[in-house]
């Protein structure tokens, strides 16, 4: 194996997306992550140093619209969407008190 | 096929007929929910079939023909929507869990323009959990099959709406193509898909995979029932900021024109390692006919087309990573109860979400993290850099280019889903033209040694539809006169 991802670095990405993953699923994932970034290594031996990046198809400028109010979709069907609503918000458990 | 009488008719028949008072739009409708019935359990193209809806939808365009009221272009033509299309009031799933018992508070804007155009939706269609697979395997209700073979997958990830044309269930129907997920299950198929240019067709109310690659676009039996749809949803959207200005041109017309004088290149990068001889053939033999038929055939190298596949697997799960975090459990869909909101989030997440959506979550995640951006993330977007100059390069001696739509025909189900691997080699030809924002479309032209079908796929610079539809008429009017 090319260990391009290790074992703690699926870990830790796994943490940081709110993801909780079982021993079994460790290993097999990051067998499969490391298959993958293993394909990109044909991108390493690009020089790419004077290659600008583009994040986006076009070369879009912010598109401006005039600030007039107009309909939004209905709050009470928004509301009755969520698994909990209370007084017009979305009602989560605690917040104060979690690990940082 | 099911040989139903509708079946038999093209989008435009159907429309025109209806508009006339010569069918009316609920009798078209019977049809299709019959063929529905028939073979729907074998195939499981559908999350929902919204029967009743249609019924109602279909009556008020029959009451609107009796009325002498104006009927727009679709009129009374079923439709099948992807579950990744917002529904108002209707479950739209993406085919995952997460989602489970939401219902959107209002319409995407392709759905809107459809219901204005006299379309009848029929149902949403099943796909890979939010859009992520090539063979809709990865569907927290179970695979799509293939009509030709219910042995073999229908490609994904639109594999439900490839699979409902190509079974009779609609005359037409709506997919999304992130790397290829309207293409190559259109080859796979045996239909026509289309991914539009970046921008033609409003995101509005498709829910996100990758934002810089997502396009709505046509499925449909023929291209110029393609031409037609993308005709109905396309143009300019105010409530998507990334919608181009320019209208889509009269792509319906473009179908007849012929390719005198046009120049094909062929693609030469995308002939060689890993495509089946079959499907390889299949493409010389579409270059063969368009030179056949007018057009000048040369082979063109886009060297930097090979990179694609590792770039779009760093930059689409990089996109997916972010747009998938609203995924919570505060919004919308299932939440897993837990003592805090951190504990909830995981709790809901690491349930509703199928291993496929959390590897490209997880990957996604690395590719942006500290210490590895540079080297993944940041190199893939140069690549994309690299990808549209040799794109470029190829358009000024070129005005359409022609590759395989997938590497292969139909494979079985089941024979890739342990090595994600195998699986992201799928996209290998339909990749470079998400990346460049470029249309592209699969054409049928013929079948396999296997019998089963092969797709030609045509790709044109920005906002050369009409181009792109001149030549896919010409191989669709070819692969006819093969018989």
């Amino acid at each position: 194996m090319s260990e391009r991802i290790s074992r703690d670095d699926v870990a830790h990405v796994a943490r940081l997306a709110r993801l909780a993953l079982t021993d079994d699923e460790l290993d097999r994932f990051t067998g499969q992550l490391d298959a993958v970034l293993d394909h990109a290594r044909d991108v390493e031996a690009l020089d790419l140093d004077d290659v600008e990046p583009t994040s986006h198809p076009y070369r879009l400028v912010n598109v401006m619209r005039d600030d007039v109010v107009n309909s939004s979709v209905d709050r009470a069907e928004v509301l009755a969407a969520a698994p909990a609503a209370e007084d017009h918000q979305f009602r989560v458990p605690s917040i104060l008190g979690e690990a940082p | 096929m099911t040989g139903a009488s509708a079946d038999e008719m093209s989008a435009h028949q159907i429309a025109a007929a209806v508009r006339a008072g010569e069918r009316s739009a609920v009798e078209v409708l019977d049809g299709y929910l019959q063929a529905i019935e028939a073979r729907e359990g074998e195939i499981h193209a559908f999350n929902l079939v919204t029967a009743d809806a249609a019924r109602e939808a279909a009556a008020a365009v029959d009451a609107a023909v009796a009325a002498g009221d104006e009927v727009g272009p679709l009129a009374g033509v079923p439709i099948a929507l992807k579950d990744n299309l917002c529904t108002r009031g209707l479950p739209t799933t993406c085919s995952s869990k997460i989602l489970d018992g939401w219902k959107p508070p209002y319409d995407a804007t392709v759905v809107t323009r459809l219901a204005a155009a006299g379309a009848v939706a029929v149902g949403k269609t099943n796909l890979d959990e939010f859009a992520m697979g090539s063979s809709t395997e990865n569907s927290a209700f179970g695979p799509t099959r293939n009509p030709h073979d219910p042995t073999r997958v229908p490609g994904g990830s639109s594999g439900g709406s490839a699979a409902a044309v190509a079974a009779g269930f609609a005359p037409l129907s709506l997919g999304s193509d992130t790397g290829g997920s309207i293409r190559q299950p259109a080859s796979l198929c045996g239909v026509v898909g289309v991914k539009p240019t970046y921008g033609a067709v409003s995101r509005y109310g498709l829910i996100a995979f990758a934002s810089s690659l997502d396009q709505i676009g046509p499925f449909a039996r023929t291209v110029s029932d393609a031409a037609l749809l993308l005709e109905v949803i396309g143009g300019h959207d105010p409530a998507d900021s990334t919608s181009i200005p320019e209208p889509v041109g009269d792509l319906v017309g473009a179908v007849g024109g012929g390719v005198a004088g046009l120049r094909v290149g062929v693609v030469r990068e995308l002939m060689v390692e890993g495509i089946a001889p079959d499907v390889a053939a299949r493409v010389n033999a579409a270059a063969d006919a368009l030179a056949a038929a007018g057009a000048t055939v040369d082979e063109v190298s886009v060297p930097a087309c090979v990179y694609g596949l590792s770039a779009y697997y760093l930059i689409a799960p990089a996109e997916a990573s972010s747009n998938l975090a609203r995924y919570d459990g505060v919004r919308y869909g299932m939440r897993v109860d837990a003592d805090n909101v951190a504990a909830m989030n995981e709790a809901t997440r690491t349930a509703g979400f199928g291993d496929e959506v959390k590897r490209r979550i997880m990957l996604g995640t690395f590719a942006l993290s500290a210490g590895y951006y540079d080297a993944y993330y940041g190199k893939a977007l140069k690549v994309r850099t690299l990808i549209l100059r040799d794109m470029a390069a190829a358009y000024d001696d070129f005005d359409v280019l022609l590759s395989p739509t997938a590497p292969t025909t139909a494979f079985e189900l089941g024979a890739k889903a342990d090595d994600p691997m195998s699986m992201y080699l799928s996209d290998v030809c339909t990749i470079p033209s998400n990346l460049a924002g470029h249309p592209a479309m699969s054409v049928p032209f013929g079948a396999g040694d296997d019998g089963l079908p092969i797709g030609v796929q045509i790709m044109a610079p920005a906002l050369g539809e009409t181009t792109m539809f001149r030549v896919a008429g010409a191989l669709e009017a070819a692969a006819g006169g093969e018989g």
